[in-house]
C-alpha cells in the first residue's frame, strides 16, 4: 500500500465482499432512499414564484374551499426527488429491453426536439383553423405515410392507444353492420393466443366473445375458424405477427373466409414492427388495423404511455369513422367536427380533442427520418435480431415451435426448466440481476411458462451477443442445479421481490 | 442509417449463425403475393439536418399562442410549466421505461405514481384515484361505464353544460356498451336540471363544474337528490386549476370525480396527449378502470409500490375486465405530478387567484364595454354573448392577431347559442392581451 505525502492512502487497502451492513438512510451508495413527498414536515413551500394577490371573489361565495393540503417542493428538493426516484428504474437507455409485443425500441431525442416546436408543441386544440393549418397539414401527411405503409384506403387518428384503437374498429365494424340491417352480429372470434386487450375490447361493446383453437405450429386453426364463422359472427381479432411471434400463413384464407360468412376481419396491429415496408396489412384483407405509434414507430413509452393508436380503416370501414378527421379543401385543410355532409355516418367520437397530436409529431420526424428504405430495413433487422437469439438460445432452452424462422420476437416455453426447481418468474428476476429487463413472461397464454423476447432492431450485434451469454450462462446455472440464484432474486435491485398479496389484500393506493 | 447498428457484416454472420442464406428466408412465412420486393412509394431516408427542416414548415403555418394574445380555453388551457418539469420527464430513465411490469426496476415509476395518486386524491377530495386515464373526457366516458356496473342500472344523465365533446364521448360509448343517455337542454346555469331527468333506471347524473360556459356550483344538494334515488353523481372538471380555490367535488358529494389534468404540467399539443384524473369514493375500488399502484413490502420488510388489483385488467380478466385499457397516460401523470409538487398547496392557491383575477378583470373591462357576459359565478373562464355570430368574430379576430376564444358553435349547433363565445384567461395573460382583446372585440363584433 502506498501513501501520498499527507498521508491518504492510494489504493484499497482490504478486500470486502458485499458485505450485509445497513446504511444507516437506508440507500445502497448512489441508490439513495427517498421519502415520499407526503412525509416532509412542512407543506407551504413552494417551487414557483407567484404573488400572493388578495382578490375578492364575492360571486364565489360558499364555493371556496379551505382543505387543500398537498406538499410543496422548492426546485432544487424537487430535483434530487425524481432524478433519486429515477434511478431506480430499468429502461431502454440503459440497456436491452426485450418485453416482447412491447416494441421497446429505441426512442430518437429528434422526435422530442420536434414535439417542443413553438407552433406545434404549445398550440390549442380549438384555435381558429385558419391558424393551425401546419397542424393539420401534419397530420394529413402522417395520415398519408400510414395509408401508404399498410395499403389501406383511410385511417382514423384520433384513438389514444392501441386498445382505443381497438374500440375504434369495433365501432366501426358495429356501425357497418348495423347499416346494412346486420345489427344481429354479436359474436366476436379470438384465437386462444390473442393479447388480453382483444377480448376485453369485443365484451366491452357487448360482443360475446368465442375464442379459435391454435394449430400446432402456432397459428390460427382455419378449419375451426370456419366451423365458428356464421351469421352471428360480427369480426374475427387477429394479431398478425401473431403474438407467438409467428407470420399466420394462412391469413389471406383467413380474410377470405370470414368475410365470405359476412364478418369483418380486425387485425391487431401491435406487432406492425416486424413487417413495416415488406408486407402491407391492405394487401392480406385487413378490414381494421390499429397501429401502436409507441411500437412501431418509436414515440417513447414513458413508464406506461402516453401512446397513440390510429386505426386504418378499409373501404368497406372507411365511412364509418369518428369525427373529428382531417380534409383538404384544395388550399388548404378543413377540420370536419360536426355531423353533417361527408361525416354523416360517424360512429361518434373517441375523445375531447384530435388526438394524440404530441405523437404524431414524434412518429412523423421518425418516419421521415427512416424514409421507406429505413422503415423496410427496420424490420429486417428486427425479424433478423429476434432469429439471432432464437438460433443462439434453442440447443439450451426450448422452443415450442421450432420450425421455420420467428418474425420480430423469439418464443421459449419452461419445458426445458423442467426437474430444476426453477419457474420462468425466477429465470426473468435472474436476469435483472445481471443488468437486463425480463421478457415477457407467461403470456401468450397458449404456452407454458413463456418467454417472450422481443430484442427490437436497434439492438446492436455486441449487445444482442452479450444478452446471449448472460442467458446461455443463466440456463447452464439453472440446469446445474444453482436453484438459490434465482428463486432469491433480484438480490442487487433497488427492492428485493415485492408482496404482491399484501398490496392486493388489503389495498392502500393514498398516502393518509 | 443512424438509428440502426447492425453493419453489413453483422447481418451475413448473423445470417449465418441462423442458417440461412438472405433475409428472404426469414419472411417464408408470408404469402407471396402479398410480399413486396421494393420499398414503398415514400421518400427515402433523410438526416437530422433535412428532417428538422420540415418540421419546423409544418409550425411555421400555426400561429403559436406564444405570437398573439390568448384566450382559448374550453377544456384545454394554457398554463406556465416550470422548466424543471420536461427536463425531469426526458430523463432516460422515465422517458424511455414501460407500465412497471417488474417492480424490483420500477420503483421509480411506482413511487410517482403512488404520490400522484395521493395528489389527485386530495386534489379532488377523494380517498381513492387510479394512475390516470387518457384524458377528462374518456375519464367521464369510463365513469359512466362504472357506475352502471356499481348500480346495475343502465342510464345517465347528462347536463347541459357538460363540455358538448365530453358528451359525446361519453354518448359513444355508452350507447356501444348498451347504456341509454339524457342529455339535458344546454344551458349556462342549470346543472341541477339533471334531477328532473332521474329515474328507477338511472345510475348516475353527469354535472360539470365550472361547466363549458365557465359557470362553477355548488353540487352538494344535487349529490344528496342523486343519491337519494339511488344514482351516482359524477363530477367532471376541464380546469383542474380551479381546484387550487373552489370547493372540491368530494367536499360536495361527489361518487366519481373524471378531471382533465392537462393545466397542470402537460402542454397544449393541439389536444394531446393529455391526462385524466379519475377517482372516487373507496367502496368503488375494486370497480376502477385503469391501472392502480398499492404500497407493500419486499422480502426484506422494506417499503414499496406494485401494480396491484390487476385481477380488474384485461391482461388477467380478459373478456371480464372492468375496462380494456392497458397503456394510458404515464408520462403525463408524471409530468402533473412533478408540476404539483413544484406548486404545493401555496403555489396552487396563489396562481389560481391569479388565474380568478385577471379572467374577473377581462369580465369587467367587457362588462364597462357593453358586452353581455352571461357566466354568472366563475374561476378563470366565462361566456359572453355578442351580437353576431362567435365563429365569424373569432375569425376576425385572429386576422388581427388575437385569438379570442372559442364559439361554443364550434363545439356544439345549438340554436340560441351561435353568439356564445367562451373566454379563458390564465396567467399567461398579460394586462397589455386583455386591453387588446377588448379593443379588438369592440372593433369586430359591435
Amino acid at each position: 500500500m502506498s501513501m501520498n505525502n499527507v498521508g491518504r492512502p492510494s489504493g484499497p487497502e482490504i478486500s470486502v465482499e458485499a458485505t450485509s451492513f445497513k446504511t444507516l438512510l437506508g440507500g445502497k451508495g448512489l441508490l439513495q432512499s427517498e421519502k415520499l413527498i407526503f412525509e416532509k414536515d412542512d407543506y407551504s413551500r413552494t417551487g414557483v414564484d407567484f404573488a400572493d394577490i388578495e382578490i375578492n371573489a364575492s360571486d364565489l361565495d360558499g364555493l371556496l374551499r379551505d382543505d387543500l393540503s398537498l406538499p410543496g417542493l422548492t426546485e432544487p428538493e424537487a430535483m434530487r426527488h425524481y432524478v433519486r426516484l429515477s434511478q431506480k428504474n430499468h429502461a431502454i437507455d440503459l440497456a436491452l429491453y426485450p418485453l416482447g409485443s412491447c416494441t421497446m425500441k429505441h426512442n430518437p431525442r429528434l422526435n422530442e426536439k420536434m414535439a417542443r416546436v413553438a407552433g406545434l408543441g404549445d398550440i390549442h386544440p380549438l384555435q381558429p383553423v385558419s391558424t393551425v393549418q401546419g397542424a393539420l397539414a401534419l397530420m394529413d401527411t402522417l395520415a398519408y405515410w400510414l395509408k401508404m405503409l399498410t395499403g389501406m384506403p383511410a385511417v382514423a387518428m384520433t384513438p389514444k392507444a392501441g386498445a382505443h384503437g381497438e374500440l375504434c374498429g369495433l365501432l366501426a365494424i358495429k356501425a357497418a353492420h348495423e347499416a346494412k340491417g346486420q345489427g344481429h352480429r354479436r359474436t366476436v372470434l379470438v384465437p386462444t393466443s390473442a393479447h388480453g386487450t382483444n377480448p376485453a375490447t369485443a365484451a366491452f361493446v357487448g360482443y360475446s366473445v368465442k375464442e379459435v383453437a391454435q394449430t400446432a405450429d402456432g397459428r390460427v386453426d382455419v378449419a375451426d375458424l370456419a366451423s365458428k364463422l356464421g351469421p352471428d359472427v360480427a369480426a374475427i381479432m387477429v394479431t398478425n405477427p401473431n403474438t407467438c411471434g409467428l407470420f399466420e400463413r394462412d391469413i389471406i384464407e383467413i380474410a377470405r373466409v370470414t368475410h365470405e360468412a359476412g364478418a369483418y376481419f380486425y387485425c391487431d396491429g401491435a406487432n406492425f414492427n416486424a413487417i413495416v415496408g415488406r408486407v402491407r396489412p391492405g394487401d392480406l384483407g385487413v378490414d381494421a388495423m390499429h397501429i401502436n405509434l409507441h411500437k412501431t414507430f418509436s414515440t417513447p413509452h414513458g413508464g406506461g404511455g402516453p401512446g397513440a393508436g390510429p386505426v386504418v380503416l378499409s373501404e368497406a370501414l372507411a365511412a364509418y369513422a369518428p369525427k373529428p378527421w382531417v380534409v383538404s379543401n384544395g388550399s388548404g385543410f378543413d377540420l370536419i367536427e360536426h355531423d353533417e355532409g361527408v361525416s354523416a355516418q360517424n360512429f361518434g367520437r373517441m375523445c375531447a380533442f384530435h388526438g394524440q397530436m404530441g405523437m404524431f409529431i414524434r412518429a412523423l420526424t421518425y418516419m421521415l427520418s427512416h424514409g421507406s428504405d429505413g422503415l423496410r430495413q427496420v424490420a429486417e433487422d428486427a425479424v433478423l435480431n429476434a432469429n439471432y437469439i432464437k438460433a443462439s438460445l434453442q440447443d439450451l432452452m426450448s422452443v415450442p415451435f421450432p420450425e421455420g424462422p420467428c418474425m420480430h420476437e423469439a418464443l421459449f416455453d419452461d419445458a426445458w426448466l423442467e426437474g430444476t426447481g426453477v419457474t420462468t418468474l425466477d429465470f426473468a428476476k435472474a436476469m435483472i440481476d445481471e443488468g437486463f429487463h425480463p421478457m415477457t413472461m407467461y403470456f401468450p397464454l397458449v404456452v407454458h411458462g413463456a418467454m417472450l423476447i422481443e430484442p427490437t432492431e436497434t439492438e446492436s450485434k455486441d449487445e444482442l451477443d452479450g444478452f446471449i451469454a448472460v442467458l446461455r450462462a443463466l440456463a447452464q446455472a439453472a440446469k446445474a442445479g444453482d436453484v438459490a440464484r434465482f428463486k432469491g432474486a433480484p438480490y442487487l435491485a433497488p427492492t428485493k421481490r415485492l408482496d404482491e398479496t399484501r398490496a392486493a389484500r388489503a389495498p392502500r393506493l393514498a398516502y393518509t | 442509417m443512424r438509428y440502426l447498428p447492425l453493419s453489413a457484416g453483422d447481418r451475413a454472420a448473423m445470417l449465418e449463425k441462423i442458417g440461412v442464406d438472405s433475409i428472404d428466408a426469414l419472411f417464408v412465412d408470408v404469402p407471396e403475393k402479398a410480399c413486396r420486393s421494393g420499398t414503398v412509394d415514400l421518400p427515402a431516408f433523410a438526416g437530422e439536418l433535412e428532417v428538422e427542416a420540415q418540421l419546423n414548415a409544418f409550425a411555421a403555418r400555426n400561429v403559436s399562442p406564444s405570437k398573439a394574445p390568448f384566450f382559448v380555453g374550453a377544456g384545454a388551457y394554457r398554463h406556465h410549466i416550470p422548466a424543471t418539469v420536461d427536463h425531469i420527464i426526458q430523463r432516460s430513465e422515465f422517458l424511455t421505461s414501460y407500465t412497471p411490469y417488474q417492480p424490483e426496476i420500477a420503483q421509480g415509476t411506482l413511487q410517482v405514481l403512488f404520490e400522484f395518486q395521493s395528489q389527485v386524491a386530495r386534489l379532488t377530495g377523494m380517498p381513492v384515484a387510479n394512475a390516470s386515464l387518457y384524458d377528462g373526457s374518456t375519464a367521464a366516458a369510463e365513469g359512466v361505464l362504472m357506475a352502471t356496473r356499481v348500480t346495475k342500472r343502465n342510464k345517465a344523465v347528462l347536463s347541459g353544460g357538460l363540455h358538448p365533446h365530453y358528451r359525446e364521448t361519453v354518448e359513444t360509448l355508452a350507447h356501444a356498451v348498451g347504456i341509454e343517455t339524457e342529455a339535458c337542454a344546454v344551458a349556462v346555469d342549470n346543472e341541477a336540471d339533471v334531477l328532473q331527468h332521474i329515474d328507477a333506471n338511472t345510475a348516475c347524473v353527469v354535472v360539470q363544474t365550472p361547466n363549458v360556459f365557465g359557470t362553477a356550483t355548488d353540487v352538494t344538494e344535487i349529490a344528496k337528490a342523486a343519491q337519494a334515488a339511488g344514482a351516482l353523481l359524477i363530477v367532471v372538471v376541464t380546469e383542474v386549476m380551479s381546484l387550487g380555490l373552489l370547493k372540491s367535488p368530494g367536499e360536495m358529494g361527489a361518487d366519481v370525480v373524471a378531471v382533465e389534468g392537462q393545466s397542470i404540467g402537460v402542454p397544449l399539443s393541439y389536444g394531446g396527449p393529455y391526462v385524466g384524473l379519475f377517482a372516487a369514493k373507496e367502496k368503488y375500488l375494486r370497480q376502477l378502470p385503469g391501472r392502480l399502484c398499492g404500497e407493500t413490502v419486499d422480502a426484506d420488510g422494506e417499503r414499496g409500490f406494485v401494480l396491484t388489483l390487476s385481477t380488474r385488467e384485461q391482461h388477467i380478466r380478459r373478456d371480464k375486465a372492468t375496462s380494456n385499457i392497458c397503456t394510458n397516460s404515464g408520462l403525463c401523470a408524471l409530468a402533473f405530478s412533478i408540476h404539483m409538487s413544484l406548486l404545493g398547496q401555496t403555489g396552487l392557491k396563489r396562481v389560481a387567484k391569479i388565474n380568478y383575477a385577471k379572467a374577473h378583470a377581462l369580465k369587467d373591462q367587457l362588462g364597462t364595454a357593453g358586452f353581455e357576459i352571461v357566466t354568472p359565478r366563475f374561476f378563470n373562464e366565462f361566456t359572453v354573448k355578442l351580437a353576431k355570430p362567435a365563429i365569424a368574430v373569432v375569425e376576425a379576430l385572429a386576422a388581427k392577431n388575437v385569438l379570442g376564444g372559442v364559439p361554443f358553435a364550434r363545439l356544439q349547433n345549438e340554436s340560441g347559442f351561435e353568439n356564445h363565445l367562451i373566454v379563458a384567461v390564465t396567467e399567461t395573460v398579460s394586462d397589455a392581451d386583455i386591453a387588446t382583446l377588448v379593443s379588438t372585440l369592440k372593433e369586430v363584433a359591435q
